[in-house]
């Protein structure tokens, strides 16, 4: 439930923007992306056909739900499947509206100010709402797939996710698009809400066709003694991703880990930052990003510290490797420091692989080839801490897979 | 096994190698000594085939072909290995995915030579990332050992590590280069670098030369010319490189 001036306010905002640019990543046509329904609920994920399947299974999703607290699934606009298998409560956000009051949740850690927060704002919208209650700390990771089955849709999607006092959950999303599918949008705001003591883990593998887009919209707020670790993985070609989202250490102690793992194949162009508000005292951040910029791609890794607390620190490590002459890799670490007694630091570096790297791995017989795809491997994989070891394999797996046709 | 003949090599234009001739046999262990900046890190990185080394003059033989020209892990793909002194980190790069891919032993074998070099705790590091001088040596041996070279080079397998594990070093390095077997039975050939020798307490070095300015100065049994250098020192055998000139 939302009050009629809330309402009011998100319409408002809505059409004001429904033109507006983005400030980072090429501009896209929305026109051409239509947003449809129409799709049939399953009774579980084992419905799905055979290749859908096989594609989550490669993103680490568990289609026989042996290994998980819950399951959401999304095609295109319309929630087909949730499944609740714990104290976890999982539903479609459309019913969480009818069910609750999320004045004070919805469209309140993101703005509306460009054209694809308010097509998701004013147009039919998917998403999950996940609530952790207070004092349950789940330890089988929730799984949540996002899927698009039909070229040129626009899949849009609002998220919230509630981790009460003391909880814990572990969400797993996996985005993709069905085999045959090479064109779409994915459109996302997700909104979570980390309370006292709560932990939340955040995982999202994406595997699109090459000619989707994405542009996601996230904004986390974390109190006293929360935590939220985020981990952001993609390795295979898409057409563009952009995404920037905001996390707010506002309790006291609280703690937000970021990292990500990019690797920019094919045309792909991906924007993507992690930013962190420091303002609770003593709260921490970590910001760690893995980019590869090769064949055409162009990759951008933002990121940005934000000190106002008293006692804050803020590490940000970004490292990129550069493979192609056509590529580019831009790395943007930015600190900025409101207050004396806090600590902030980064450090970037971007290069191609060693040469003698190379060619200590070829001295043991490996081709060029090889020992690239090698290297690559291990810049990618390094320092995914916080996965769960089922979620690690399963980044290892799709690692492999992409990396068999270097 | 190995035939170098006449080679004079280049690095970024400079002559640092002038008309090498070593010839190394089935069963037979070199060691090569000689001060710093004498050319011996060139002399190996110039037969493993690495391309930052030019040969301007001269050829290599391996199993009686002309590898010259040959790419390095073509080079490796037919048997010649080599223990880095200071070899590169692979950062995310498990030792145990690295030694699985380069394997041409069984795995159990593997293991346990990772035990006799008490080295089996870092199967899962990062290949060389934060490894000690001794770890790098061990580390290197094990990869050497999975990758079973005919050939083996080994670039100060000494340097470095404390008294205690010269020993176990030095004795699996002979056992590598099979020189605890029957003379009949020894398939291997090796080449070593050291500056001073210690390890050589424990290997069955055959012949021994001296790098000096980047020629051959000197050739002969591994005691005489140890003890030539303990007692002259390294000018000595320029001088006499000079007379027989």
């Amino acid at each position: 439930m939302l009050s009629k001036e809330k309402i009011e306010r998100i319409r408002r905002a809505a059409e004001k923007y429904r033109d507006v640019p983005a400030p980072y990543g090429e501009d896209i046509d929305l026109s051409k992306y239509k947003v449809e329904g129409g799709e049939v609920e399953i009774n579980s994920l084992e419905d799905l056909e055979e290749e859908e399947r096989a594609k989550l299974e490669n993103l680490g999703i568990d289609v026989r739900e042996e290994r998980t607290s819950g399951s959401y699934l999304q095609i295109n606009n319309n929630v087909v499947y949730t499944r609740a298998k714990s104290k976890v409560e999982i539903l479609p956000i459309s019913e969480a509206l009818k069910k609750y009051n999320l004045e004070d949740y919805f469209w309140n850690l993101v703005e509306i100010k460009d054209k694809y927060t308010a097509r998701v704002a004013l147009e039919r919208t998917g998403g999950f709402f996940i609530r952790v209650p207070k004092g349950v700390r789940e330890t089988l990771p929730l799984q949540t797939c996002l899927l698009i089955g039909r070229e040129y849709t626009s899949q849009n999607v609002h998220n919230i996710v509630i981790v009460e006092e003391d909880a814990e959950l572990n969400i797993i999303t996996g985005c993709a698009t069905s085999p045959h599918v090479k064109s779409g949008l994915h459109l996302s705001v997700s909104e979570f809400y980390i309370k006292r003591n709560g932990k939340l883990t955040y995982t999202m593998i994406h595997d699109w066709g090459e000619k989707v887009h994405v542009r996601q919209r996230t904004g986390v707020y974390i109190e006293d003694n929360g935590v939220y670790i985020n981990n952001y993985v993609v390795i295979t070609p898409v057409r563009s991703i952009q995404s920037y989202p905001a996390v707010y250490c506002a309790g006291e102690n609280s703690k937000a880990t970021l990292q990500s793992v990019v690797y920019g194949r094919k045309k792909s162009k991906i924007d993507l930052g992690s930013k962190v508000v420091l303002s609770g005292r003593g709260s921490r951040a970590d910001i760690v990003s893995r980019s590869i910029a090769d064949d055409n791609s162009e990759v951008v890794a933002r990121g940005r510290l934000v000190g106002e607390g008293e006692e804050v620190k803020g590490h940000l490590e970004c490292k990129g490797l550069i493979i192609s002459d056509e590529a580019r890799l831009y790395a943007v670490p930015e600190l900025d420091a409101r207050r004396s007694n806090i600590e902030l630091s980064h450090e970037a570096a971007v290069g191609k692989i060693a040469e003698e790297q190379l060619l200590y791995l070829m001295s043991r017989g490996l081709t060029e080839e090889e020992a690239v795809s090698l290297i690559i491997k291990g810049f990618l994989s390094m320092d995914l801490s916080g996965l769960p070891p089922t979620l690690a394999e399963a980044v290892k797996r799709i690692m492999d897979i992409t990396l068999e046709g270097l | 096994m190995l035939s170098i003949e006449n080679l004079s090599v280049k690095v970024e234009d400079r002559l640092i190698l002038r008309d090498v001739n070593l010839n190394i046999n089935v069963g037979e262990v070199h060691v090569l000594f000689g001060p710093n900046g004498a050319g011996k890190s060139t002399l190996i990185n110039t037969i493993i085939g690495n391309p930052r080394y030019k040969v301007v003059e001269g050829s290599i033989y391996f199993k009686g072909k002309d590898i010259t020209d040959m790419p390095i892990y073509e080079r490796a793909k037919l048997g010649i290995g080599l223990a880095y002194q200071k070899p590169p980190e692979i950062p995310g790069v498990k030792l145990r995915d690295l030694l699985k891919i380069i394997a041409r032993v069984d795995w159990e074998e593997i293991e346990r030579m990772a035990e006799i070099l008490k080295f089996k705790d870092f199967l899962d590091r990062d290949v060389n990332v934060g490894f000690s001088g001794g770890e790098v040596k061990r580390s290197e041996l094990l990869q050497l050992f999975a990758q079973n070279p005919d050939f083996m080079m080994f670039d100060e397998p000494d340097s470095g590590v404390d008294v205690e594990n010269i020993k176990l070093l030095g004795r699996i390095i002979n056992h590598l280069l099979e020189k605890d077997r029957k003379p009949a039975d020894r398939r291997k050939a090796g080449l070593i670098i050291t500056h001073m020798g210690h390890i050589l307490k424990f290997i069955n070095v055959d012949r021994a030369h001296i790098l000096y300015n980047g020629v051959i100065a000197c050739s002969g049994s591994p005691e005489e010319i140890l003890n030539t250098i303990i007692k002259y020192g390294y000018k000595r055998c320029i001088r006499c490189y000079q007379r027989r000139r």
